[in-house]
């Protein structure tokens, strides 16, 4: 039957599956190994891990093998897979102060009790193209290695460092630190709705997508809104994790790599009431965390935390509805992609419309 | 016969229709509530599927949480049982779940469809669901979710009618091609998802039950078995399908059902043909046993 048109679908999908892999592997190189993508494209594992909200670097990079290093693709096949997992606990809130720092950095003071610890950063190397890395050659990366272990001194302990956040606190200059919930809604099981809670809201973007955060952060702090941030505080570490097993006990599960930045920004203006009640003008928070190392996410999301608090939302970044329904890539880029799917009926239809209204125009002008 | 006979073969490593039971038991709760309220939004925790958001994750979850070993499936885009993502919604659940699947729509126990109801009535004994990319009529006019769930408490649909009423004003015509508003049990307005205006009349005083998913949106709602569903309309300007009059299918000639538009790549010619495959191929097979019937005679094959 000449059904050409419309069908074969089943044939063609098989062809560009098989297609699909040879454009990953032709070029005769040999296949990249997962090991060196999840040590070596460290950044590229820490966006898929948190955009696809799952802790699991080694399936994070097997992800981005599978997606040729599109990270949203990646990300989108690790929420897949997380669907599959069932939530067995929920760890105990975890305090970032405990956090086994590898980096951290203040710009509202210049000195910060405990220092400051630029940790492996690029903010202060020149970006040229480096053609050394060309070549790089085993031998050379392991000498490098050993040599940069030797002169390390180890520390005894890891220390702990005091939040910046804190020093303003004592002083009042900051609000008080919000109430730990012990069982915060999950969005994973229950839908957003809105007015979300704070809590769902930085869960929201947590798991966010790192262009789309940094887009609408941008936005605010281009203009589009007037929260003036500073970075208070931005760390980057080890966080240990603790869960109650089924005897009430709590257990050490492991660490996770997070980033997490504190914004301060302008005062809310005081309501006059408050104020005659003593209450004086204080500092705001943002806040934003998220999974790996990745501090453009970290800050774009404490500065969207903050705009968000607004009391009279008026600019995009500010209307809570706005930003949380649309900073989800898995979301977004799934449906800008479905409009590659067949809309043949829809369109029929679109047509008919617009037939007809061509012709009433013709009939009144004839009519005329 | 052990309990493990029971169940069917399926893709190791991932349990009996992809989602954990405690997914699945979630989803069937809120079909439940969606069907007691019908055309009203039931919100529920959509999961993330091996599916791309907006692919169909909301009708997928909706039958993977309906779906036993006994269920027959069609899955269906466009009418089109082929249909590139057709297949490869149906390749998921066969695969997950080793049930039967079909492309004759009157075997079928669960349909999944986009864009389409089928042209042949459906029964009580089966389940259309729909995928659904907006779920909320009054987006066309109102982009705050907050907001529409409160003109939806109140039954506010002033600015829906305001809406058709300028569109008559500007065009002389509603121009709402796909996606037409409808009235459901006299209470909500519904998303009916974007069926063309000629499949809006089914939903009415149906026989079987339609369900509702959109799983970005992640939304579930329901027309129950002969529910009231009206079409938005002014009384001088009644609500009117798509336009074939004169038209018939290239392959099978029936006068009767919603035809896509083709354009033969080597002549350049537009013909037409029935958008729902499966009814056109029943109507072929018919056809062709008429013929054998009148060739041979009847009684003497």
């Amino acid at each position: 039957m000449g059904y050409v048109a419309v069908k074969g679908g089943t044939q063609s999908i098989l062809e560009a599956a098989r297609l699909l892999r040879y454009f990953r592997l032709k070029g005769d190189a040999p296949p990249l190994e997962v090991r060196q993508i999840q040590e070596q494209m460290r950044l590229a594992v820490d966006k898929v891990m948190s955009e696809g909200s799952l802790y699991a670097p080694f399936y994070a990079a097997l992800a981005l093998k599978q997606a040729e290093g599109d990270t949203i693709e990646a990300s989108f096949i690790l929420r897949a897979y997380r669907s599959t997992r069932p939530r067995n606990y929920i760890s105990v809130p975890a305090d970032t102060r405990q956090m086994k720092i590898i980096r951290r950095i203040s710009a509202a003071f210049k000195d910060i009790p405990g220092g400051q610890f630029l940790g492996p950063s690029r903010d202060y190397t020149q970006r040229l193209l480096d053609f050394n890395l060309a070549e790089e050659e085993t031998e050379q990366v392991l000498k490098f290695c050993r040599e940069y272990l030797k002169e390390l001194e180890v520390l005894e302990e890891a220390p702990s460092f005091p939040k910046v956040v804190d020093l303003l606190r004592a002083e009042g200059l900051l609000a008080k630190e919000e109430e730990i919930r012990p069982q915060p809604p999950d969005i994973t099981r229950e839908a957003l709705s809105f007015p979300a809670s704070r809590t769902a809201a930085l869960q929201a973007m947590a798991r966010g997508e790192t262009g789309g955060l940094l887009a609408l952060a941008y936005s605010s702090m281009k203009g589009y809104g007037d929260i003036h941030p500073t970075i208070g505080e931005l760390r980057v570490g080890y966080l240990p994790l603790n869960i109650f097993d089924a005897k009430g006990q709590k257990v050490y599960v492991g660490q996770v790599l997070v980033t997490e930045a504190e914004v301060i920004a302008r005062p809310e203006a005081a309501k006059p009431e408050a104020a005659k009640r003593g209450n004086k003008p204080q500092f705001t928070l943002g806040y934003g965390l998220c999974f790996g190392h990745n501090e453009l996410k970290a800050i774009s999301m404490a500065v969207l935390d903050r705009a968000m608090q607004t009391k009279r939302p008026k600019l995009p970044a500010e209307d809570q509805e706005f930003v949380l329904s649309i900073v989800d890539g898995i979301e977004s880029s799934g449906f800008a992609a479905h409009y590659k799917l067949p809309h043949y009926i829809t369109f029929q239809s679109d047509l008919d419309r617009l037939r007809f209204i061509r012709r009433l125009g013709e009939e009144r002008e004839n009519g005329d | 016969m052990a309990i493990k006979d029971l169940i069917p073969q399926k893709q190791a490593g991932y349990n009996f229709a992809f989602l954990d039971e405690h997914t699945k038991r979630e989803v069937r709760r809120k079909i439940l509530k969606a069907v007691a309220i019908p055309g009203y939004q039931v919100p529920f925790a959509s999961r993330e599927l091996p599916i791309a958001r907006g692919w169909g994750t909301g009708g997928l979850q909706i039958t993977l949480s309906l779906v036993g070993p006994d269920d027959v499936l069609k899955v269906i885009d466009q009418g089109c049982d082929d249909s590139v993502n057709a297949v490869s919604l149906r390749q998921l659940v066969a695969m997950t779940t080793g049930i039967k699947t079909t492309f004759e729509t009157g075997r079928a126990t669960v349909i999944q469809t986009r864009h389409r109801i089928p042209e042949e009535p459906l029964t009580e004994k089966q389940i259309l669901v729909l995928q659904v990319p907006y779920p909320d009529s009054l987006r066309l006019i109102e982009p705050s979710e907050q907001k529409t769930r409160q003109m939806h408490a109140e039954q506010d649909y002033s600015r829906m009618w305001v809406y058709l009423y300028e569109d008559i004003v500007n065009w002389g015509e509603i121009t709402i091609g796909a996606r037409y508003p409808v009235l459901v049990h006299g209470r909500y307005i519904m998303d009916p998802s974007p069926i063309p205006r000629w499949d809006v009349p089914k939903l009415n005083m149906a026989q079987n039950l339609y369900l509702f998913g959109a799983g970005r949106e992640k939304r579930i709602y329901a027309v129950g078995p002969y529910t009231q569903v009206v079409p938005l309309e002014f009384s001088d300007r009644p609500f009117q399908v798509e336009d074939f009059s004169g038209k018939t299918c290239f392959y099978c000639g029936s006068k009767d059902s919603f035809l896509d538009e083709i354009f033969n790549s080597k002549t350049g010619q537009k013909i037409y043909a029935c958008s729902d495959t499966a009814f056109c191929a029943q109507r072929l097979k018919i056809q062709s046993a008429v013929r054998e019937e009148k060739i041979v005679g009847p009684g003497k094959k």
